[in-house]
């Protein structure tokens, strides 16, 4: 092993491998370094995975790549104890090349994608622990791992450390997470016979489907459940704030087995066989959480630089687009031979002039908003299912005056006033 | 058959576990004195904390790694480390 390379990047997850991957290929000296036994052995995902930025890495990648399903339907659920208001797109153009998003089993998926990495010339190390940043006249200079001898130096290093991020606190680059930052999902893949997947999700073979569930999937506490369909499995999760869990005094495992005994969802999963367990943070305190990103010797991508985005369930896409990006800043860096905070903030330039910045300045308020005012959830969501119910149930009631007696309802309950405060509010934490 | 409690959901799991914790609780007496809820013993996910009168057991072997101890513990009273490379939970699947 060379004592020094021109990048290290800590973490082989989706943004750590896009880096490694694009430095590789421009010729740079690369050392991977993941703690797992395996890249995937640690990481955790609800499972979907967007296209586009993957193909801006590897073009056709899904004619290779161990993918689950092509996700060709959405729904969204707004449940209530007993009853569910149900929407969503299903669309035959996602079910042909080149897709739009797909259903993903990580541990498989991350070693097939490090494998790209290591194919371009990347040294890849697992079973590692980065233990610190080398600090030297304040320009991080290397790595110390948990291996004997563990020094190594690079003009480069990438923090891809995933959402905990130790290693950015420890460079002071953001202070501990607030439970209100990070959501706690826990989630169990659950082995089903394809046939049966197909008839109850209403599939062909490579067809997949998604259903995201909100309301009482949580209790009505601020946080999301979903149900994915892999090829012969379903992944099924559910997390909320870390702050609304402690709040509410919820365990998590508890409410996932809540969840799959939810007369809604239950006869979905029935007869499936538990194959493994999951518990995983989120970063979800959006654009205000998102610490420093670059600095002397070192930039941060992915989890790490919190770039989530809770409402749209996309990560993973911006953990490899932020990688890519900060791979272009350190090759252009390398070829000034200034690896300074100034020369690499060309990195921390393109990651808010893309999609992702910008994806997360749209919602900037919106997590902050639905924890502050629990109403959305926790009352609206029902109140939405009985004006359904009233609405479509037939008993000889002129619909002009089922009409009356749910707004009449809806505006007993919240004061009219209010009901438009909150409108308003929600509309102004998502436009 | 799906798993109906948290000991089935572990029992699904591979665990290469190191000799040492990898979690510590720094002070036992602030859980006792300060902390009527105990709450990561409520709000972990593996139900790696458990109470036991005088003091916080820590079952590390079980650890997920997920961090929402460290986050969560409203008195910054658990250290919080990554256990030795390769060891820890080995997810599988997803």
């Amino acid at each position: 092993m060379p004592e020094k390379f021109d990048v290290i990047v800590v973490g082989a997850g989706p943004a750590g491998t896009a880096c490694a991957l694009t430095c590789a290929r421009n010729g740079l000296n690369v050392l991977l370094i993941e703690r797992g036994e395996y890249p995937g052995a640690k990481n955790v995902m609800g499972g979907v995975l967007y296209r586009q930025q993957l193909e801006d890495l590897i073009p056709e990648f899904w004619k290779e790549a161990p993918l689950e399903r092509p996700v060709i339907e959405q729904r969204f659920w707004m449940m209530d104890k007993e009853s569910v208001i149900s929407f969503g797109y299903k669309g035959l153009e996602w079910a042909v090349e080149p897709y739009n998003n797909f259903t993903v089993l990580r541990a498989k998926f991350d070693q097939w994608f490090a494998q790209k990495a290591v194919e371009a010339g990347a040294l890849l190390i697992n079973e590692t622990v980065v233990t610190e940043c080398l600090v030297e006249n304040g320009k991080v200079v290397g790595v110390r791992t948990d291996r004997p001898d563990g020094e190594v130096f690079a003009d480069v290093v990438v923090l891809a450390d995933g959402v905990n991020s130790l290693l950015s606190k420890q460079l002071g680059f953001h202070k501990e997470f607030r439970p209100d930052e990070v959501a706690l999902t826990v989630m169990e893949v659950i082995n089903l016979p394809k046939d049966k997947i197909n008839d109850r999700f209403n599939l062909e073979d490579n067809q997949g489907c998604t259903i995201e569930i909100f309301g009482d999937s949580t209790k009505g506490n601020l946080g999301t459940a979903f149900l994915y369909t892999n090829k012969e499995s379903l992944n099924i999760g559910v997390g909320t704030t870390l702050s609304s869990m402690i709040k509410a005094k919820l365990k998590p495992y508890e409410l996932l087995d809540y969840l799959k005994n939810h007369p809604m969802v239950k006869p979905l999963v029935a007869g499936g066989e538990s194959a493994e367990y999951l518990a995983h943070l989120i970063p979800e305190g959006g654009l205000r959480s998102v610490p420093k990103v670059a600095g002397n010797g070192v930039v941060v991508v992915g989890d790490a630089a919190q770039l989530v985005n809770a409402i749209h369930r996309e990560g993973s896409n911006m953990a490899m687009h932020s990688g890519l990006l900060a791979a272009e800043a350190v090759i252009e860096a390398k070829k000034r031979g200034d690896f300074s905070e100034t020369s690499l903030n060309s990195y921390r330039e393109a990651l808010y002039n893309s999609f992702i910045i910008k994806d997360l300045e749209k919602y900037k308020d919106a997590a902050h908003t639905f924890e502050k005012y629990p109403q959305y959830f926790k009352e609206y969501l029902p109140m939405m299912n009985r004006a359904a119910s009233k609405f479509f149930t037939v008993d000889g009631t002129p619909k002009r005056d089922k009409q009356k007696e749910i707004i009449k309802s809806v505006t007993a309950e919240r004061g009219t006033l209010r009901v438009i405060q909150d409108l308003y509010r929600a509309w102004k934490a998502v436009k | 058959m799906s798993t109906k409690n948290i000991e089935e959901k572990q029992y699904l799991l591979r665990f290469k576990c190191d000799t040492k914790s990898h979690l510590t609780v720094l002070d036992h007496d602030i859980c006792m004195t300060k902390c009527p809820d105990k709450i990561c013993t409520i709000f972990c996910p593996a139900e790696v904390y458990k109470w036991e009168g005088t003091r916080m057991q820590v079952g590390y072997e079980g650890c997920h790694e997920c961090g929402s101890c460290r986050i969560g513990c409203p008195y910054q009273n658990i250290k919080w480390e990554y256990p030795k490379g390769g060891h820890g939970i080995v997810f599988r699947l997803a």
